[in-house]
This record gives C-alpha cells, sequence and structure tokens, in this order.
C-alpha cells in the first residue's frame, strides 16, 4: 500500500485518502442498514478520526509538496491536522449523547463531520487556489447542511439558510478575487504566485484587489466583524452539538489557511493584509466584547465570544514570525480545548425535558449540582483571562507578541475589550452561585462526554503549571511557514 | 478587456441581487449562481488571454461545486418552506439580537 503511494509520489495524502474511503464507506453502511445504526456509525467515526490522526502524527514532517503542486504536507499541516482531527473526535464524543437525547437520529450526522474533517485537512495543506477553494466547499457545504441537520426546527432551517447564503457570498468573493489573482499573477499556484509577486511591483494594484476580495471572502468563514453577522444566528439555531462543532474547529481551519497564503504566496503584500487585519482585529475584538453584553441567550453569547475571541488571535497573526504565529497557534489550542468543555457542561443540562437555552436557567446551579457549576466557573474564569488559568497565557502570550512588534495600540485595544468581556463571563458565575433556583435543572450524565470535560479540564490546569513545551510545539510549527 | 467588464457587471448584478432582494429566496439563489458563472466568465477569459490551461480546469472545478451548491440549498430552502410554508425572504428573520 505504502510501496504504491510513494511511487505516485502521494505518501503525504495517505490520512486524507483514508479519511474520504472511510467516510463514502460508513455513509453506505448508514444508508443500507434496516435498523437506525446512528450510533454504531458515531463510534465508528470517532474510531476513523483516531485511524486518521495516527497516520497523520505518523508521517514524515518534513516539507513535501505532491499531487502537481496542489498538496503541501509540512510541519504546521501536521500539527494543524491533528488538532483538527482529534478536535472533531472530541465534538462526536460530545454529541452522541445529546444527538440521541434531541432525537436527532440522522446517520448522516458522523459522515458530514466527516467530510467536513476532510475539507479542513485540504484547506490547510492547500498549496493553490484550486484545492484551497475545493478544501474551502467541501468544509462549508458540510456545514450548511449540519446546521438544518433538525429538520423539525424553524431555527435550525433558518440557520441552514442563513449559513448558506452568507457563505456562498463568501465563496464567490473568494473565487472572484482568485480570478483576478490569476489573470494578473498567470498561475494559481501559491509558490508562482509569489514568484510572480517578487516581479511586481511592490503593491501591484490588480493582484491587490483581487487579494482583498479573497481576503473578504476567508474573513466571512473566520467571523471577523464586519462579516460577521451570520455567526449569532447560525449558533443559535443549529442543534448545541453542532454549535459546538462550529466553535470549536473550522475558525482554526479558517485561520491556517489564512497564515499560509499570508506568510507564503502573499508574503509581498504585507502593507496590504497587515492594515486589513489590523481593522478586523480591532473591530472583532470591540463587537465580541460590547454586542455579548446584552445577551440572554447562551448560545448566543459564546458566538459573540467566538467573534471577540477570533479578534484576539488575528493580533498574533499580523505580529507575525515564528513567535506570533505560534502565539496564535497557541491561542487557537486554549480556546479549543476551553470551548470544548464549555459546550459538554452545557450539553449535560437540561430544563423540562430541553435543552439549556437561556443563561438565566442557570440559576442556582450550585446549589444543586456544585461539581458542575464549580467546573463551569473554572472555565469561565479561563475563558475571561483571569490568571492564573490556561486563557490567561493564551492572551498573555499574544499580546506580548503585539507588544515586541510595535502593535501597542491593538494590545491596548485587547487587554480593555477583554476586561470588558469578562463582564459576561462573570454574569454566568454571578447566575450559577448568587441566585436563587426556580426550578431545577437536570444533570445527565453521558460517560464520552464527561471524560471529554475530565480531559479538557486537566488540560485547563495543566497548562498553568507548564505552558512552555505546548507554546514551543506551535512556534516550531509556524516556524516553517517563514 | 471587454470579458472583465461583463464579468464584473454581473458579479455586481448577483452581490446586488442578494441584498436588495426582499421577496423570494429563490431569486438569491439565481444570483448566487449569477455570481458563480461571472467568476467562469473571468477565468476563461484570462485562461484564453495567458494561453493557459489551468483557468479552464479551475472553471470546470466550479461548475461542478455550483451544482453541488444549488442542490444543498434548495434542501434546505425545502426542509424550511415545510415548516414555515412560506420561502419569502421577510420570513426569514425569527432569530435577532
Amino acid at each position: 500500500m505504502t510501496t504504491i503511494l510513494s511511487d505516485l509520489g502521494i505518501e503525504s495524502v495517505l490520512p486524507e485518502i483514508v479519511l474520504a474511503c472511510g467516510a463514502m464507506f460508513l455513509l453506505v453502511v448508514g444508508a443500507v442498514s434496516r435498523s437506525v445504526i446512528t450510533n454504531t456509525v458515531s463510534y465508528a467515526a470517532v474510531l476513523l478520526l483516531l485511524l486518521t490522526f495516527f497516520l497523520t502524527v505518523s508521517l514524515d514532517w518534513s516539507t513535501a509538496v505532491t499531487m502537481n503542486g496542489f498538496f503541501v504536507m509540512d510541519r504546521f499541516a501536521g500539527v494543524v491536522k491533528s488538532l483538527i482531527l482529534l478536535a472533531m473526535a472530541v465534538v462526536l464524543l460530545l454529541s452522541t449523547g445529546y444527538m440521541k437525547r434531541e432525537r436527532i437520529t440522522a446517520h448522516e450526522y458522523p459522515v458530514l463531520l466527516l467530510l467536513a474533517a476532510l475539507g479542513m485537512m485540504i484547506m490547510v495543506s492547500a498549496n493553490d487556489l484550486m484545492s484551497l477553494y475545493i478544501g474551502l466547499e467541501l468544509q462549508s457545504l458540510s456545514l450548511y447542511v449540519l446546521a438544518a441537520i433538525r429538520r423539525n426546527s424553524l431555527k435550525s432551517a433558518e440557520a441552514g439558510i442563513k449559513y448558506f447564503i452568507l457563505g456562498a457570498l463568501s465563496s464567490g468573493m473568494v473565487l472572484f478575487g482568485s480570478s483576478i489573482i490569476y489573470g494578473f499573477s498567470g498561475t494559481t499556484n501559491f509558490a508562482g504566485i509569489a514568484q510572480a509577486l517578487a516581479y511586481l511591483p511592490q503593491v501591484h494594484l490588480g493582484v491587490s484587489l483581487g487579494f482583498v476580495f479573497l481576503l473578504a471572502g476567508l474573513a466571512f468563514k473566520i467571523s471577523a466583524v464586519p462579516f460577521h453577522m451570520w455567526t449569532p444566528d447560525v449558533y443559535e439555531g443549529a442543534p448545541m452539538s453542532v454549535t459546538a462543532l462550529f466553535a470549536i474547529v473550522p475558525k482554526l481551519a479558517a485561520a491556517a489557511l489564512l497564515m499560509r497564503i499570508f506568510y507564503e504566496p502573499f508574503a509581498e503584500l504585507e502593507p496590504v493584509w497587515g492594515q486589513i487585519m489590523w481593522g478586523l482585529a480591532a473591530a472583532s475584538m470591540i463587537v465580541g466584547a460590547l454586542a455579548g453584553l446584552g445577551q440572554t441567550n447562551i448560545k448566543r453569547l459564546l458566538a459573540y465570544s467566538s467573534i471577540g475571541n477570533m479578534g484576539y488571535a488575528m493580533i498574533g497573526l499580523i505580529a507575525g514570525g515564528a513567535d506570533g504565529a505560534g502565539a496564535t497557534l497557541y491561542y487557537f489550542i486554549i480556546y479549543m480545548v476551553m470551548t470544548a468543555a464549555t459546550f459538554g457542561v452545557l450539553m449535560s443540562l437540561r430544563r423540562d425535558g430541553t435543552a439549556l437555552e437561556e443563561i438565566e436557567h442557570m440559576e442556582g446551579l450550585s446549589k444543586t449540582h456544585p461539581v458542575t457549576a464549580y467546573v463551569m466557573a473554572a472555565l469561565m474564569f479561563s475563558m475571561s483571562g483571569i490568571p492564573p488559568l490556561a486563557g490567561f497565557f493564551g492572551k498573555l502570550f499574544i499580546f506580548q507578541t503585539a507588544i515586541e512588534s510595535g502593535l501597542i495600540v491593538l494590545a491596548v485595544l485587547g487587554v480593555v475589550s477583554s476586561v470588558v468581556a469578562a463582564y459576561y463571563y462573570l454574569r454566568i458565575i454571578k447566575v450559577m452561585f448568587f441566585d436563587d433556583a426556580v426550578e431545577s435543572l437536570e444533570h445527565e450524565p453521558n460517560v464520552p462526554r464527561d471524560a471529554v470535560i475530565l480531559v479538557s479540564m486537566a488540560a485547563v490546569l495543566g497548562l498553568v503549571i507548564m505552558p512552555e513545551p505546548l507554546l514551543n510545539v506551535a512556534r516550531a510549527a509556524s516556524s516553517v511557514l517563514f | 478587456m471587454h470579458f472583465l467588464t461583463l464579468a464584473g457587471i454581473l458579479f455586481t448584478l448577483g452581490v446586488f441581487g442578494i441584498f436588495l432582494n426582499r421577496k423570494n429566496v429563490i431569486i438569491i439563489l439565481m444570483s448566487i449562481e449569477l455570481m458563480l458563472l461571472a467568476v467562469n466568465i473571468n477565468f476563461v477569459a484570462f485562461s484564453a488571454y495567458l494561453d493557459d490551461l489551468s483557468g479552464q480546469v479551475f472553471s470546470m472545478f466550479i461548475l461542478t461545486v455550483a451544482a453541488a451548491e444549488a442542490a444543498i440549498g434548495l434542501a434546505i430552502l425545502v426542509t424550511f418552506f415545510r415548516i414555515r410554508g412560506s420561502i419569502a425572504v421577510d420570513d426569514i428573520a425569527n432569530m435577532k439580537g
């Protein structure tokens, strides 16, 4: 098997091939079986993701370009793909119990998750505008369907339509930008674009125009303000487990894609993207902090929280260099761990037999379920960046690199907006600990979900003692981009 | 050059079709399709001008993905219509804030 692949020169694509074949196989298995076997398919999908993870880890991570320059495998892609696969497995483990409880029994759910993971892996390894587009679309199309997967809910269908329309618009912008870049540089290959840009004058108007379109399209995908309109509605309308997926994984893939195109093909356009990203980061942090203040729905609140967090993550991206990009990657890892645990806790709480939606419904949680309340409190402290929890180190490294590379204004804005955002995290703690319960919440134990929460909490606390090893991994991964 | 102008106009029409239309979601789907086809014109024009095939390969990819995208858009629209009984743009506004 591997010899055939290495004869073809595509052994670094093996994880993607395995994931694609496995996903299609599971789709067929789900379709032909008479009884509903969603749970079996889900656990098989988790195993498939773990298998792909081990294949990715066991690959040679030295830089290799294959598939006629469409696909690149390097240390950065390796680390980000491993993270994506692990996060996807975590999301699946979190959601099995929840989906069963909410009676969403479509076996397509795990399969769509696998296809979205495949799309993200292609995005991360894209080395050509074509593979960028295909990966992006595979990911987005799977996510549109996932948002609308609860077919008997008006909100879910509406979330699907909104996400679809705005997502298709952003894909159109990515494409229009790609076509202009192709026209002016004469190639769609990243290495070729970098070469062409080196010949052209410093900021070539035509290529810059195309690049701005491309950037606007990708800003939709990481929900950077002012391209964030879809985020709160989609987060609110989709089932909680799908919201968890949206919050945890796709933004990492899109941010990794942005890093690759900023530092490799479009490094010459640094004056252009530096300014644009500066504006996006500042606006995202401010809007994420201010718009979250008035929210009553916990999913909408987490949507604004994720918008704000994208703003912080972008600061490291602008700072650039192995330190800046490493800080961004590190920030993403911590954010993913915290978000996974937060959604795990939220999914385990129910009231009157329906899933938790409103923040007020968490009233008096500390009296009825003290352990859950303390876990949630620790997560909220960590999210708001209160030392010594993991979230604090994420922000610390980001602001450090910002100050080192002279982005003082952004660093100040970041600190101010994280203080403002702390209000809404602390409000959740206040509701849990100091308000009286009107109606008691039910806590539903579920082994895989509780295991995920436990491991994530261990990580949040463990990173306090030694943040360095993970940071070094993130820095080493990002250093290959420069 | 004329091809680029044409593609630019079509693309702009598509974008405005999404934002200005207050009636029907099907029109939005048509606008999305218009945008993608405008991009195709761009790619094919550049491909002919540069005497390089990859632009045409790209437009084949876009055609394929556009078909999948239209299918998914219509499928989501059908589930919405089943619940709401309408596909008017103004009815897709139950969530605000």
